[in-house]
């Protein structure tokens, strides 16, 4: 089984944000980047474990820069067998899927596996765009894969619940929590990263759809007013008439 | 302007979402509903309401695979014209929109908040809700996607002409073996009011004063990493910036002590009650109304007054 596993780059999940260039670019300076969790903890590692389970390879793609090789590494160091770098820096969800379609489109892969989300754009948009491209079903918010034969067998959230689907390969998947259990890389693991390949590939030159143009940081917060524990009925009260809430 | 807005109505009723997403559209210019699923014509009739001046049905289908509702309202979108097409950013909305952007080469906004600026562009939440961006889309036509609970339904109209349609949705690829919808539970993502506790509740035996409360308000029960991590209470209850976002009215969280991590998920709320012992603890800067206190004795105090309020109103 050939399995593609998309990962992106976010920053740390305790980075404090903030902009620059008149609030028009995020201010990466001192920002420690990580790979996407959803994409680390339950794509690739359950990429991994049917790898395991039924033979194959796992590849990583990557759209980005050199700035990506860290955490392209650090996804090899996990068990990766080797890894793909799309040369160019992307600016919208439309290009890194139109990319990464482009280049799947040579690779035959069985399985596309990427995370719910990035934590940084959080737009939840490559996975069914990657899918549309090469016209193939998209699971979305997988918690469980299975594969036998031709058949995955997945666990997906829906509105109040979850629903057990079946599809024929060739799939594409984003997975949230419940898929796998993070794994961290030993010192073997890390050693071999180093000689894994990781080649580099043009850019196919795809287009993007959108910009962002400006950011904003939300307004503070006023001061917390503080009710006296004894007096529940006045933050009921306050909640009624003041907030409106309930 | 031509606007067309997708419904999902494969469960009993329109949800709220829906009604938001038909009131944005509006906002933009005449709005034309599509939906498939099994919802009344005398539901989708009310779509008008809200200010669909029509709703195209195709009740060929049952919507399970996305590929076949992208079809769906790219077919709608050909015949009614339209330029904008909006999406309420839900589950269904997360799956579509995206396929429906490389399908129309139609730039997608995901997660808008509010309606488009004077200079035509579209604020989303980004990094988890700890900042907003403002996006502009290069192409004539735009897709939004708005995220639940971003603006409130408004009823300007009457009923909507309900007309059945083909949207040559294809064959389903997907096939469902099994649904799961717990019963009486209110999902979290679309909850107006939330209750949720952190490991200052100690353990799993002590919920009931947190279920207690959700309970009396009608609020859906939410939890921190570390309980859903620990087994206290299932994953999909987790809220955070790895687990669910969520913006309801009113977010009451008690021993939780609101790491950035935690905060990234709630901080969308419109209301936030904190309840913790220790006055430091840094979800107080994020609250609005602060409980120095024993989540022990303050929840079933707070569960009490409410019942009051409920049984004099």
């Amino acid at each position: 089984m050939k399995i593609l596993v998309c990962i992106s780059k976010a920053p740390d999940t305790t980075t404090k944000i903030s902009f620059t260039d008149g609030d028009t670019k995020f201010d990466t300076n001192g920002v420690k980047y990580i790979v996407n969790p959803y994409d680390e903890w339950y794509a690739l590692v359950r990429g991994l474990e049917l790898k395991e389970a039924n033979g194959g390879t796992v590849t990583t793609v990557t759209v980005g820069t050199a700035e990506d090789e860290a955490t392209i590494r650090k996804a090899l160091a996990i068990g990766a067998d080797d890894a793909v770098r799309i040369d160019t820096d992307a600016e919208d969800a439309f290009q890194v899927a139109t990319e990464i379609a482009n280049f799947a489109k040579t690779g035959d892969y069985d399985l596309i596996l990427l995370g719910k989300e990035t934590i940084d754009y959080n737009g939840s948009q490559v996975g069914g765009m990657i899918a549309e491209h090469l016209d193939q079903p998209f699971i979305s918010l997988a918690s469980k894969l299975d594969v036998e034969g031709n058949t995955a067998t997945l666990d997906k959230e829906i509105t109040g619940g979850v629903q057990t689907v079946k599809a024929d390969l060739p799939l594409v998947v984003s997975c949230a929590k419940g898929m796998a259990e993070q794994r961290i890389p030993n010192m073997r693991g890390i050693m071999a990263a180093r000689s894994k390949p990781l080649k580099v590939e043009a850019s196919s030159s795809a287009d993007k759809l959108t910009s962002f143009v400006k950011y904003q940081l939300p307004a503070p917060k006023s001061a917390v007013k503080l009710i006296d524990p004894e007096n529940m009925d006045e933050l009921v009260d306050l909640l009624h008439n003041e907030a409106k809430v309930i | 302007m031509s606007v067309l807005v997708y419904i999902d109505s494969s469960g009993d009723k329109i949800a709220k979402n829906a009604y938001e997403a038909v009131t944005y559209g509006k906002k933009l210019g005449d709005v034309t509903a599509v939906t498939n699923g099994k919802a009344s014509e005398g539901d989708l009739a009310e779509l008008g309401k809200y200010g669909a001046d029509k709703v195209l049905v195709d009740r060929s289908f049952e919507g399970i695979d996305d590929q076949q509702l992208t079809k769906l309202v790219a077919t709608a979108a050909e015949k009614t014209g339209a330029t904008t097409i909006v999406f309420s950013n839900d589950l269904v909305g997360k799956a579509v929109a995206p396929r429906l952007s490389v399908r129309l080469n139609a730039g997608l906004v995901s997660g808008a908040t509010d309606l488009p600026k004077e200079d035509g562009t579209i604020p989303v939440n980004v990094f988890s809700g700890k900042a907003f961006g403002h996006v502009k889309v290069s192409t004539d036509k735009k897709i939004i996607a708005l995220l639940p609970n971003s603006l409130q339904p408004e009823e300007t109209g009457s009923e909507a002409a309900v007309e059945e349609f083909d949207g040559n949705a294809g064959d389903s690829r997907v096939e469902v073996l099994d649904t799961k919808l717990p019963e009486g539970e209110i999902p979290l993502p679309e909850a107006e009011l939330v209750v949720s506790a952190g490991r200052g509740l100690k353990g799993p035996e002590n919920w009931g004063i947190v279920t207690d409360l959700a309970e009396t308000l009608g609020a859906a029960t939410a939890c921190s990493r570390p309980v859903a991590d620990t087994g206290w209470r299932p994953h999909h209850e987790h809220v955070g910036q790895t687990g669910v976002a969520i913006r309801p009215n009113l977010y009451i969280a008690a021993g939780i002590s609101g790491a950035i991590q935690h905060l990234a998920g709630v901080n969308g709320s419109k209301v936030i009650v904190v309840i913790n012992t220790d006055e430091e603890a840094p979800f107080f800067k994020a609250a609005d109304y602060g409980v120095v206190g024993d989540a022990f004795e303050v929840l079933p105090r707070l569960n009490e007054a409410i019942k009051k309020f409920k049984a004099s109103n």
